[in-house]
């Protein structure tokens, strides 16, 4: 037992009280505010509305694929076209967006106890950029020629060259210069969410009492500051590439008979570069969704996360080792061989701090009080499709399995297992779990409860026999099967299976969408803290948090997050911000 | 409630999906049959970890779900436990790693014995080269590329002059003997892939890659193209023949050398 | 990628080294009660701007190694010609060294409260800055006229691109100094005209670190730096 300090002598909060900001017009207010819940909204907002777009763009490929030649107007261009734009959106202004822009700037300051970012006007300037970029990138498919369809890897040569829709027209210097806005508003939210975490808890509040949600979103944008300029180099150098007439990238070519001006380049710099943003991206969606998953877990389960400790060093190691894993995505790049052993080595390491989260938030189960609502459902289905998803990274990582399976669909269904669907769930099921914070109303649970079944079964039902697709060899990437041998006539069959499922799928999102809308106004009244939960963003005085986030003064932590269940305590949590020791044996035998 | 009977539903499914569905790889036509025999042991492990997790959620859903009056558990932690658990991962790890990296040791190394293939992928065909009877490939250089050197051989390269070139057509090889297939590209990436060999490789503009295999099947297997290469990627088709030894050497009696391709006027005069 | 990594490796051992004063052995769910400050104020006493410009200067370090990367990489292929650098970067390099020592005077003198020297400061490092991207024009125009143009060989390419790269981050600068000197004359309050001042400063230090470390890229000594590491390692 350690001592407790008697909570009645501690001085008020003396974190320095910043300068708030504050809105003068509507247009200060709710438009260029600088208030980070109204960022938020915003960034939330956007990645919604063009999320929508690469949903529908994936409605239309699954047409294609399933009822193939049937569609006309989704000529191979156009598919290209489409299947880069879904990729690029989903990947980078879907869910990094609103992982960090969205998630971070609502939670961060809430759970840290904190008033605001700490660069306010950064943090807006931000929202804006970001908004820019995606606006560049819509305008893409207006331009002549259309956006580009170089897949979301955007590999050169082919993502410069006529042969590629976008090549040599608009579509890809939109989307590089795009890819760089986005590149530097995100640095500008970034440094807020960072330096916002390192300086501006509130007292009491030490890393290890930090709510896992902060500890994700925190790690992951450490990462991505640093694993997005490899992007922003390699976007520039293909810039001028394509632009200038320089060879970064082009080694000597003949295009269509004919020898283009570049000579020399490497495409296997750009490859580099690439993954080594692209795998630390992975973990920036993954975090974020491991810290909220495990809040999600411990809140509904009524029970301390199990293995705070582990998981909190899990978060930092696996975020410190995806540095050293990027080129599993090129064993069949041609790279030299032996670069094999090393990587198939780190990425089968990193399986194992991230199989020790998975147990952990299943042993939070074990002995709980499971209440088994919306989140807490969305939090078991992410936990069934990331297991599935992670486990089939084992033989992708294992860089000899990878040889005949790498570029099949196989990769498609592994990858959108474990960094589409298992994030998308944890975003929904924090919406459920956030929105009555937000709005001050719940969701309505009916439409929950049919949006959560669809979505997770349809998902399931869409990208586990996938794998099997790929199994027999049929590429990704490939609009037209009908030529393709080893697809045989009952897996069209199931190609349209899969199709229809994604059709359901998607109208389950416009359910909820409509369930957003509708709950703003005819939800149930939810009260400050409907989910009884202990983080300090349910202890605010007004619920949504007004401008400053709590009233007058800062609260104080006196413990962690999890304090759910505590052996003699009266309630089954206790906020914390709540003084006083409860209990007497905590220390478990 | 609902959610432990589906959960249970899942995994349930999802093996018998597995073992009973018709979707699984095309019969083998290579040595690669270790690859297989890998794939084969990380699909046992990983359905167990799969299974046992998914079923463990469920089970602790029906068994801790919320009735008046529960309450749940206090345990922050349970060291002995969580080393258990991290030690038993890191062997089912190393077991899934250590025969994959013997095989891919083996994938890497090639056998002194492989006769070597040339393969240039271009938008969107596949052309093929062959050693004359030197048995050696001349150098080539996509510099040197023009309508009748399609392959960009180095004219001035002796090696290369009997060198047989198949421009955009089919690929014989003969069966039970090692190939070491080098890969090269005039334009843009593309990936030189035949399902029932197992082996893949990209084929990168400016050098040359390669990977090696022994086709142990006589038979016609398609050639796909596995790495984006434009509007024609999944059109781009080719096709191998493995043949018996007489076949093979039936085939390679018709074709053309590069010295026969590049000096048309005079084979054309002379007839 | 080499460059990268170690650059990397630094970065993961200053967060190692501050994680490790942030007591994550601790269990925290045995401090129930406690206001848990043992080690002091939550935040670090550095201001927290001061924070933010390092992590933001980690960013740009970050970018630079990466170019660095690309430069090694590209470097190895067979058709690098390197390219005689101006005379120019000489002249270059001690004006922006000049930049810098200015700002460090103009931080000092900030620190005692003397706005004239401060004043004094910003101005001088402000035009020796302006000088600085204008030798690097001359520098630019001087390889074009000699027939070194972007396109013609890809250390041409680099050598415009990242002395580019680098320029844009001293305009940006630019602009963050230019707002401190306007400060300084419309009577700024001392203490933010001195966070102002050092925030600068800092910057200025950085950029003058990367043109150094440019400088010997480009020179093609830092290429004979590392083979010769190599050499004494094997
Ligand atoms: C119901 C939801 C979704 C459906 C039906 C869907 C469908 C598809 C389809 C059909 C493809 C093309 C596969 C191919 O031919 O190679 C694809 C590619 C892709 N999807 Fe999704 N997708 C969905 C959600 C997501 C999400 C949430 C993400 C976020 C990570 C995502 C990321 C990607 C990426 C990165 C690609 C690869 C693009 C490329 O090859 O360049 N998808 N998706
Ligand atoms: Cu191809
Ligand atoms: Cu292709």
């Amino acid at each position: 037992m350690v001592d407790v300090t008697p909570a009645d002598g501690v001085p008020p909060a003396e974190v320095a009280e910043m300068e708030l900001y504050h809105p003068h017009s509507w247009w200060t207010k709710y438009v260029f505010s600088q208030d980070a819940k109204v960022i938020a909204i915003q960034y939330s907002a956007t990645a919604t509305a063009i999320g929508m777009v690469a949903l529908v763009l994936s409605w239309m490929m699954r047409l294609q694929l399933g009822f193939p030649g049937t569609f006309d107007f989704i000529t191979p261009e156009a598919y290209y076209q489409f299947i880069t734009m879904h990729g690029m959106i989903m990947v980078i202004y879907l869910l990094t967006a609103l992982f960090l822009g969205g998630f971070g700037n609502y939670l961060i300051p809430l759970m840290v106890g904190a008033r605001d970012m700490v660069f306010p006007y950064v943090n807006m300037l931000s929202y804006w950029i970001y908004l820019l970029a995606v606006l560049v990138l819509v305008s893409s498919f207006f331009a002549p020629g259309g956006p580009t369809g170089a897949g979301w890897t955007l590999y050169p040569p082919q993502a410069i060259m006529t042969g590629t829709p976008g090549g040599q027209d608009w579509g890809i210097i939109l989307m590089l210069v795009s890819l760089i806005l986005f590149i530097i508003g995100f640095t500008m939210g970034g440094l807020n969410y960072v330096v916002t975490v390192l300086q501006a808890r509130t007292r009491g509040m030490t890393l290890m009492r930090l709510p896992l949600t902060v500890w994700g979103i925190f790690t992951a944008t450490v990462m991505a500051l640093l694993a997005f300029p490899a992007l922003f180099v390699a976007c520039v150098m293909m810039l001028f590439d394509r632009a200038l007439g320089t060879s970064f990238f082009m080694p000597a070519i003949v295009e269509m008979g004919e020898q283009l001006q570049h000579g020399g380049g490497s495409p296997i710099l750009f490859q580099h570069l690439f993954w080594f943003f692209g795998h630390p991206e992975v973990y920036i969606v993954a975090l974020p969704a491991f810290g909220i998953v495990s809040d999600l877990i411990s809140t509904h389960a009524r029970k301390n996360i199990f293995g705070y400790r582990m998981m909190v060093w899990a978060i930092v190691g696996i975020g410190a080792l995806s540095f050293v894993v990027w080129a599993h995505h090129m064993y069949v790049s041609g790279m030299h061989p032996y670069f094999g052993f090393f990587f198939a080595t780190t990425t089968l390491i990193i399986a194992v701090p991230t199989a020790i989260k998975v147990y952990n938030w299943v042993l939070t189960l074990w002995r709980g009080d499971i209440h088994l609502t919306v989140p807490m459902l969305f939090a078991l289905a992410f936990i069934v499709t990331f297991v599935n998803g992670g486990l089939t990274g084992l033989f992708l990582g294992n860089v000899v399995v990878d040889v005949p399976l790498s570029d099949t669909m196989f990769v498609v269904a592994h990858f959108h297992m474990v960094m589409g669907v298992a994030p998308i769930l944890v975003i929904l099921g924090a919406i459920y779990h956030w929105y009555p914070k937000v709005t001050g109303r719940m969701l309505n649970e009916a439409m929950g409860q049919f949006h959560f079944w669809v979505t997770f079964l349809g998902a399931y039902l869409i990208f586990f026999p996938m794998h099997y697709i790929g199994l027999m060899g049929v590429p990704r990437r490939y609009n037209e099967l009908t030529a393709t041998t080893v697809m045989t006539e009952s897996a069209h069959d199931l190609n349209a299976f899969i199709s229809i499922m994604a059709f359901l799928v998607g109208f389950a999102q416009i359910v909820f969408l409509f369930n957003l809308i509708w709950s703003i106004r005819h939800g149930r009244e939810a009260g400050g803290n409907p989910w009884r939960a202990t983080t300090l963003e349910w202890q605010t005085s007004e619920t949504p948090p007004a401008h400053g986030n709590f009233g007058k003064e800062l609260p104080i932590v006196y413990r962690w997050a999890y304090d759910y269940s505590v052996p003699g305590a009266k309630e089954d949590f206790i906020p914390q911000n709540m003084p006083g020791s409860f209990g007497s044996s905590r220390e478990p035998a | 409630m609902a959610i432990a009977l589906v959960l249970v539903l899942v995994v349930v499914g999802s093996v018998l999906f597995h073992f009973l569905s018709p979707w699984w790889w095309t019969p083998i036509a290579s040595n690669w049959d270790y690859i297989d025999n890998t794939i084969i042991i990380t699909f046992w492990i990983t359905g167990v970890v799969f299974a046992a997790v998914v079923l463990f959620m469920a089970y602790c859903v029906f068994r801790f779900r919320h009735r008046e009056g529960n309450q749940a558990a206090y345990e922050p932690e349970n060291k002995r436990l969580e080393w258990w658990l991290t030690i038993v991962t890191a062997i089912g790890v190393t077991a899934m790693l250590v025969p994959g990296l013997f095989v891919w040791n083996q994938f890497v190394s090639v056998p002194s014995d492989a006769t070597e293939v040339e393969v240039v992928g271009q938008q969107w065909q596949w052309s093929f080269r062959l050693p004359g009877k030197d048995g050696k490939l001349g150098t080539s250089d996509t510099r040197n590329v023009s309508p009748e050197n399609p392959l960009g051989v180095d004219p001035s390269d002796a090696n290369g002059q009997d060198d047989v070139v198949v421009e955009a057509a089919d690929l014989h090889l003969p069966v039970g003997k090692p190939v070491k297939m080098l890969l090269r590209s005039i334009d843009v990436l593309h990936d030189f892939y035949v399902p029932e060999f197992r082996a893949k490789m990209d084929m990168i503009p400016g050098s040359v890659t390669y990977f090696w295999f022994t086709p142990t099947k006589t038979g016609t297997f398609q050639v796909l193209c596995a790495e984006l290469c434009g509007q024609g990627h999944p059109l781009m088709n080719g096709v191998v023949m493995v043949d018996t030894p007489e076949d093979y050497l039936a085939w390679l009696g018709e074709q053309q050398t590069f010295a026969q391709l590049s000096a048309p006027q005079q084979v054309g005069s002379a007839e | 990628m080499s460059v990268i990594l170690v650059f990397l490796l630094v970065i993961v051992g200053f967060v190692g080294w501050w994680l490790s004063h942030q007591r994550l052995m601790a269990k925290p769910w045995l401090e129930q009660g406690l206001i848990g400050d043992i080690i002091g104020p939550e935040g670090s006493a550095l201001p927290t701007a001061k924070i933010g410009l390092g992590v933001f200067l980690a960013v740009v370090g970050c970018l630079f190694a990466l170019f660095t990367s690309a430069y090694f990489m590209r470097m190895a292929l067979s058709d690098w010609q390197a390219l005689p650098l101006p005379r120019v970067l000489w002249f270059n390099t001690g004006v922006l060294v000049l930049s810098s020592i200015a700002l460090q005077c103009a931080s000092v003198a900030a620190r005692r409260g003397e706005i004239d020297a401060v004043r004094l400061g910003l101005v001088t490092a402000g035009l020796t800055a302006l000088a600085f991207l204008v030798g690097q024009l001359v520098a630019w125009r001087e390889l074009t006229a000699d027939g070194y143009l972007l396109t013609a060989n890809p250390a041409n390419s680099f050598f415009y691109l990242i002395t580019g790269m680098h320029g844009l981050h001293i305009l940006g600068g630019l602009v963050g100094l230019g707002r401190t000197t306007a400060g300084a004359w419309n009577g700024a309050r001392p203490e933010r005209l001195r966070l102002s001042v050092e925030l600068c400063a800092m910057y200025w230090h950085f950029l003058l670190f990367v043109w150094l470390a440019i400088f010997a890229l480009l020179a093609g000594w830092a290429a004979t730096f590392i083979e010769i590491c190599r050499q004494l390692l094997t």
